[in-house]
């Protein structure tokens, strides 16, 4: 096995180039696993941690840039504020331990559909930022990212340098099912965000499908049919739980099983939209 | 390949390292620093918890050349000599020690806590210490020794 240690971006690339085969690793949280149990052996491990740029942000055109390896534990402290779903996503991910270590980059290069950060991403419409030494730049919508259980849109020889998001323009929330509060992956998951300017809200789905995704049609009945000034009628938010529930396509497991999961999307549905709401009428009566 | 770092303040070099093995693995096996215990191998269970340049992590995790050129603190750089860290004294005294398997990790881990928080709130220590699992579950006298060590780290 080699161990390729760039220094900088331009060599990561190159060396992503050069060997498309290696595994890029930044936290270890999920490559480490593999490789201890001996389900992956790696021809090349390319060590993305001696790589400065990918751990700082930035804000390009009103959107926040965020280093792919700037860990959980920066999310939480940095941008809870202004990123409250993915904040929330973040603080619900492993223990101390693991948060100190794994990154948005690393949920995106693994592309589980249990990964806390996708539906947050998804919710807020979230680019991704990939990169190859001989393709350029590509910014690559959350909604396009995901293609298949654990696969993603990335290129043989791409790498993620960042994602971008726009600070909330509405309440945001995120809901996670799980057996304990530490150390737990995702039976399933729900992340809303109301984006009040466009009247529209967003949604993503977790671990309810092979691929994180949005509940589309759901999203469409409340640009329809939600009245942005009046508490939210107890039909409609049936509905839009039901929605939300259709649009899963779950399979059982031994962390749940699939009438489980499309049931539980559809209470946590129902429940961010109404914890979102109740933020949302208050901060126009304010 | 060959692997350098600093480990509890001196620089070692060991030789032969595997590039999938794990930092845990080089502590243990390459440099007879058997304090930092091998449950999981998945960062489930926080009993390989290290400081890796001052933050706490599962050295199962960490590749082991990604510690090339850094420092890192096990349970066994945490004595000055054979003065205890307060939080092993209060490990001690509080018996929060059962088959101690767990020991290492949670000591470390409570050692970072109580760097960063003065008077850490019950609510604060589950938190820090919700990664490091105790199959005795002796958790009650795990949290009494947190706070002990908090109260005597306060005062002094």
């Amino acid at each position: 096995m080699d161990f390729l240690r760039p220094t900088t971006w331009a060599e990561a690339l190159a060396a992503k180039a050069d060997q498309p085969d290696a595994v890029p690793v930044q936290g270890g949280t999920d490559v480490m696993v593999e490789i201890n149990f001996g389900v992956r052996r790696p021809v090349a491990l390319l060590d993305l941690t001696r790589v400065a740029e990918l751990g700082t942000w930035t804000s390009v055109d009103g959107r926040h840039r965020i280093g792919a390896a700037v860990p959980y534990s920066v999310i939480i402290d940095r941008f809870g504020g202004e990123l409250p779903g993915l904040a929330q996503a973040a603080r619900t991910v492993g223990s101390p331990q693991i948060r100190n270590r794994g990154s948005v980059g690393g949920n995106l290069g693994a592309a589980s559909p249990a990964g806390d950060s996708h539906p947050p991403l998804l919710a807020a419409g979230a680019l991704i930022e990939a990169e190859s030494r001989d393709g350029g730049v590509r910014m690559i919508p959350a909604d396009g990212f995901y293609t298949g259980v654990k696969r993603n849109a990335l290129r043989p020889d791409e790498l993620i340098r960042a994602f971008h998001m726009a600070p909330a323009t509405g309440p945001q929330y995120f809901s996670k099912v799980g057996t304990r509060n530490a150390m737990v992956i995702a039976v399933c998951s729900f992340a809303i965000a109301l984006h009040p300017g466009e009247r529209r809200v967003g949604t993503g789905l977790g671990s309810a499908a092979p691929t994180p995704r949005r509940a589309a049609e759901a999203e469409e009945f409340l640009a329809k049919e939600l009245d942005w000034a009046a508490p939210l009628a107890p039909a409609l938010l049936d509905r839009f739980g039901e929605l939300c529930a259709r649009a899963a396509s779950p399979i059982d497991d031994v962390r749940g099983s699939a009438a489980y999961r499309r049931h539980a999307v559809a209470v946590m549905a129902r429940r961010t939209l109404s914890w979102a709401w109740h933020d949302h009428l208050g901060r126009r009566a304010a | 390949m060959r692997l350098t770092c600093t480990v509890n303040g001196r620089e070692e070099t060991v030789e032969d390292v595997w590039e999938g093995e794990s930092l845990l693995y080089v502590l243990r096996e390459r440099m007879g620093l058997p304090g930092s215990k091998n449950a999981c191998e998945q960062g489930e269970c926080g009993s390989c918890t290290v400081y890796l340049d001052g933050v706490p992590v599962c050295a199962c995790l960490v590749a082991a050349g990604q510690a090339e050129g850094r420092r890192v603190r096990t349970v066994e750089g945490l004595a000055e000599g054979d003065r205890l860290d307060p939080v092993q004294e209060a490990f001690v005294e509080c018996g929060a020690v059962q088959c101690g398997f767990c020991t290492p990790g949670l000591v470390v881990q409570a050692h970072d806590l109580l760097a960063r928080v003065e008077r850490p709130s019950d609510a604060e220590i589950r938190e820090a210490l919700a990664g490091n699992l105790c199959r005795c579950t002796g958790y009650e006298k795990i949290l009494d020794a947190v706070r002990l060590a908090a109260e005597r780290k306060a005062s002094a």
